[in-house]
């Protein structure tokens, strides 16, 4: 990188500001700014911590309800969920972090987005991921893939955080720009949640945690919002190196801070560390913050004020604290052996101010860093329409069983027990639906409730038509919750883009947050937090436009949850929803072309109605949502998850292989006693469609399409949906 | 009659107290937490359950740390009175390193951490720590841990639980958990404060903490 620092090169741009950019921030100041100023604005100022791009986009999103308790702008957001209880929860992308170090970028995502959680004063309940690699063929793939599972086990296992499901998928366009996504969802009682805002002109600035190295210097600017090239070695040292027996010593010192009323306001300190911190505290709560940056407890010697100011080294948080709770404090961090230190205090300036060596280094109404961005209008050229599928100019499969069992091979519809295996899943010992089915179950501590948590995404559609994609990846994530018996009551996103400023990434940007924010209001899910990645591009390509969904689903009754296995011989089969099996986008086919039919939001939401409404009756064994793979894959899943045969025929009037495996719509297989078919139907009404197709039972899967019959022992289909990703992976 | 108090230790790192103090109180004892830096026991301390977790950070070794605090001569003392004392996962790696039990847990053979349920068989229907099931009877309950494969002289100890079918980690003889001769200190990867309700999925790590408890 120093290469390309040449000297006539002004400052600004090396920080990747642009030339508008350096003369709007002159004209705000008044002054030319200090060095440090200039690296604090060009943190601040990038895409990954002003949103410029996206920002004015975002504003569509429903955000408000009757459970909201604090919405989008904190460090995460919170639902009432009863018992004077709220659920915190937040999903962050570590994208290009993992794309250069995938261990530590994976393992210091989990340790943000944990901290997120914390910061809210919220005791952390459960993480989930939700990852993209390029093609298991490629040698590059199966090492970010690996090692980014490794570095996601490290660090989450050792802080003592279950991982209750999540998602994995692999294409070849993520192979140069691999996605890593985590999501933590945190309890807290509503009286105890804590805001960002610093308050009380005096009160003191309490830097918390980790000791600040050099490590993670411009990771928001120079790695995260620019597109990945051929010099990324060079861009290794801005990756963040993870300590998470730390983190677990502050998750528990800020907890018990927390319980003891000793802070006024708690944030974390992430992307562009102590700047982005103090700005945010010091605009949130209308007043001004000054830091001595001599206080602040350094790592190593000879770092520069601009190095201190904006050094992303993990696991730090800052508080701030009346001066009579600072001995407590103080004494609170010691005994869970951290350090607490007084390194400045609120004033009624505005100002984010820095002394440095008693001389003043920085000077910054802190609005202008957090509020006064330039924003960017992205272009919105509309891609061409995609044309539909002409199913007739595919060859039909000679052999369905075959075909069946290639498709449990695709190592986007085969098991990823090799994923979650290497997770603690359950820790704390509220885990009660582990990752593998439609969404993990967990238990609200010191409750009878429950949450059904997920992350998805419907990136396919999302590139072919991106105001159905969007629609559909938030109907793919809340079906999965509502399999569980739990009604869809909030989301998160993390929208996951390429360069907005090239091609058709900005329209597919704007019109997927469209289709998003419309299903989320028809599902009555808002969004409570969220973030977004741009620039996942290399000289090879654009990722997928990926809107990663987050829902989180409520059960009044934890006992009443669904899982996806068939449970018991002769139990009837139901096929549940809406919507026609198409192989447009399908696995299927293999590839993302074609135009499906547009999702339904109003039918999804009587499906899961529907859902709720069986569960709390106690009415179904279990429900497992149709998607990749079609509804094949779907019984073929229950019953390997149940290690029980079944039988069924799909309803009659297209050709075989479209009935097996075609996706779309919002369908789900369910299974329940024979007795109970009739008030399951009863309860579906004209609103939700309900019919019969089989019944579980025998040591083969069978499915009769119109009179193409496939039979495959359960055993092998087993096998293969289990072995193919290790398999992939020992292979080579 | 009051209910017997169960001390169960805390380090800085440990993961799994809160849930094996509600198994404790699950089973009619009362849980105490005792911390590291402790020299002794918590009065009227009937028997010592330390918890999972990563002690810190599993640094040096797992274990290695923990087995080198003040709490730690107090279970010594505790065990040597015939006390009873029951490692989980990062504790029974604290009671290898300790010397309370013999042996010591190597990373797993596939050098990965794995989570997954297990059936134990009971391999030794003799000691306390399995109630009155019989040798042969399998137990369903969760493992997960990276460092988790005992190597050690199965003559030095007895062995009350193995893994049934495949050995999952590479111990010694499909070891899951072991007891001193003595029969009062048992050590065992698995999780059973984890498999304490139907709602979770299995009940059967109850017998290990109503052993605790007898």
């Amino acid at each position: 990188m120093s290469d390309a620092v040449a000297d006539d090169v002004p400052l600004h741009r090396t920080l990747g500001l642009t030339d508008a950019e350096a003369a709007r921030i002159v004209e705000l100041m008044g002054r030319e700014p200090t060095d440090p100023e200039l690296v604090m604005f060009s943190l601040m100022w990038s895409e990954h911590c002003s949103y410029k791009h996206s920002k004015p986009l975002l504003s569509g999103f429903p955000t408000t309800g009757p459970r909201v308790v604090m919405g989008p702008g904190e460090n995460a957001g919170a639902v009432d969920v009863g018992d004077g209880l709220a659920i915190v929860f937040k999903v962050e992308s570590h994208n290009h972090p993992s794309a250069v170090e995938p261990f530590q970028g994976a393992a210091t995502g989990v340790g943000g987005i944990v901290r997120d959680i914390i910061a809210v004063g919220a005791k952390p309940i459960a993480l989930l991921d939700s990852l993209r690699f390029g093609a298991l063929d490629s040698a590059r793939s199966r090492f970010l893939f690996r090692r980014a599972v490794e570095g996601i086990g490290h660090y989450g296992n050792c802080i003592g955080i279950p991982n209750v499901g999540g998602e994995v998928q692999f294409d070849e366009r993520y192979e140069d720009s691999c996605l890593v996504n985590a999501m933590c969802v945190g309890v807290v009682p509503q009286d105890r949640i804590l805001s960002c805002a610093a308050r009380g002109v005096g009160n003191r600035l309490v830097l918390i945690g980790n000791r600040t190295g050099r490590d993670g210097i411009g990771g928001a600017s120079v790695l995260a919002s620019a597109e990945l090239g051929d010099d990324d070695a060079d861009k290794r040292p801005s990756v963040q190196v993870g300590d998470p027996f730390t983190e677990r010593k502050l998750i528990d010192l800020c907890l018990a801070m927390s319980e003891a009323g000793l802070l006024v306001a708690l944030q974390d300190l992430g992307a562009a560390g102590l700047t982005s911190a103090a700005s945010e505290m010091a605009s949130r709560g209308g007043v001004g913050l000054s830091i001595d940056l001599d206080r602040v407890p350094l790592r190593e010697e000879g770092m520069a004020p601009g190095e201190v100011l904006v050094s992303e080294s993990q696991e730090r948080m800052l508080a701030i604290v009346e001066p009579a709770q600072m001995d407590a404090v103080v004494g609170m961090a010691r005994r869970h052996e951290l350090d607490a230190t007084d390194i400045g205090e609120v004033t009624d300036t505005g100002e984010l101010e820095a002394l440095w060596r008693g001389e003043e280094v920085v000077r910054i109404p802190s609005l202008y860093l957090t509020d006064d961005v330039p924003f960017c209008e992205v272009p919105r050229d509309p891609a061409p329409a995609p044309e539909a599928i002409d199913l007739s100019s595919m060859p039909e499969p000679d052999d369905l069983g075959r075909a069946w069992l290639a498709l449990l091979a695709d190592p986007n519809v085969a098991s990823k027990r090799w994923v979650f295996e290497q997770y603690d899943q359950l820790v704390g010992a509220n885990t009660m639906r582990r990752p593998g089915g439609d969404a993990g179950v967990a238990r609200i501590p010191g409750t009878n409730r429950a949450i059904a948590v997920t992350l998805d995404c419907a990136e396919w559609l999302t590139e072919l038509n991106p105001y159905d994609g969007g629609v559909a990846s938030v109907l793919e994530a809340a079906r999965n919750v509502a399999c569980t018996g739990a009604v869809p009551i909030a989301a998160t996103d993390c929208l996951n883009y390429a360069n907005p400023e090239k091609g058709s990434t900005g329209w597919r940007l704007a019109e997927s947050i469209r289709g998003m924010a419309d299903a989320l209001t028809a599902i009555g899910a808002p969004i409570v937090s969220g973030n977004v990645s741009l620039y996942n591009e290399s000289p090879r390509g654009p990722i997928y436009p990926t809107p990663v969904v987050g829902v989180v689903g409520l059960l009044d009754d934890a006992s009443t949850s669904i899982g996806t296995a068939f449970a018991r011989r002769d139990d009837a089969i139901l096929l549940i929803g809406h919507g026609e099996p198409r192989v447009d986008a399908s696995r299927y086919l293999g590839r993302c072309a074609g135009s499906p039919p547009p999702p339904d939001p109003d039918a999804d939401a009587a499906l899961y109605r529907l859902l709720a409404t069986c569960a709390r009756e106690r009415l179904l064994a279990s429900a497992h949502d149709i998607s990749e793979g079609g509804l094949a894959v779907a019984v073929a899943e229950s019953a390997i998850a149940g290690g029980i045969g079944a039988g069924v025929a799909v309803p009659a009037g297209r050709r075989a292989d479209e009935a097996m495996f075609g996706e779309g719509g919002g369908r789900v297989i369910a299974s329940c006693h024979p007795s109970d078919v009739a008030a399951v139907s009863a309860l579906a009404g004209d609103g939700v469609h309900v019919i019969q197709i089989g019944a579980v039972g025998g040591d083969d899967v069978v499915i009769d399409a119109g009179g193409s019959v496939a039979r495959v022992p359960l055993h092998d289909l087993a096998r293969v949906w289990e072995g193919s990703i290790p398999e992939a992976l020992e292979a080579q | 009659m009051s209910a017997t108090r169960v001390a169960v230790l805390r380090f800085p790192g440990t993961l799994d107290h809160e849930s094996a103090a509600r198994a404790v109180e699950g089973t009619g004892g009362e849980p105490v937490y005792a911390h590291h830096e402790d020299a002794a026991l918590p009065a009227g301390t009937r028997a010592v359950v330390i918890p999972g977790g990563f002690s810190y950070g599993d640094h040096l070794r797992p274990g290695a740390l923990a087995s080198r605090t003040p709490i730690m001569g107090a279970v010594r003392a505790h065990a040597a009175d015939g006390g009873k004392v029951l490692g989980i996962c990062n504790g029974f790696q604290i009671l290898c390193e300790s010397g309370l039990l013999p042996g010591v847990l190597r990373p797993n053979a596939s050098l990965s951490f794995i989570c997954r349920q297990a059936d134990l068989q009971v391999a030794d229907s003799g000691t306390p720590w399995t109630g009155g099931r019989n040798e042969g009877e399998v137990l369903s309950i969760p493992f997960k841990h990276h460092d988790g494969a005992w190597f050690g002289d199965p003559g030095e100890a007895r062995v009350v639980l193995r893994y049934a079918g495949e050995n999952p980690n590479g111990s010694i003889d499909k070891v899951a958990g072991i007891s001193n001769l003595g029969g009062n200190v048992m050590g065992l990867m698995p999780h059973p404060e984890e498999a304490q309700e139907p709602l979770l999925g299995s009940v059967d790590g109850r017998v290990l903490f109503a052993a605790l408890l007898s």
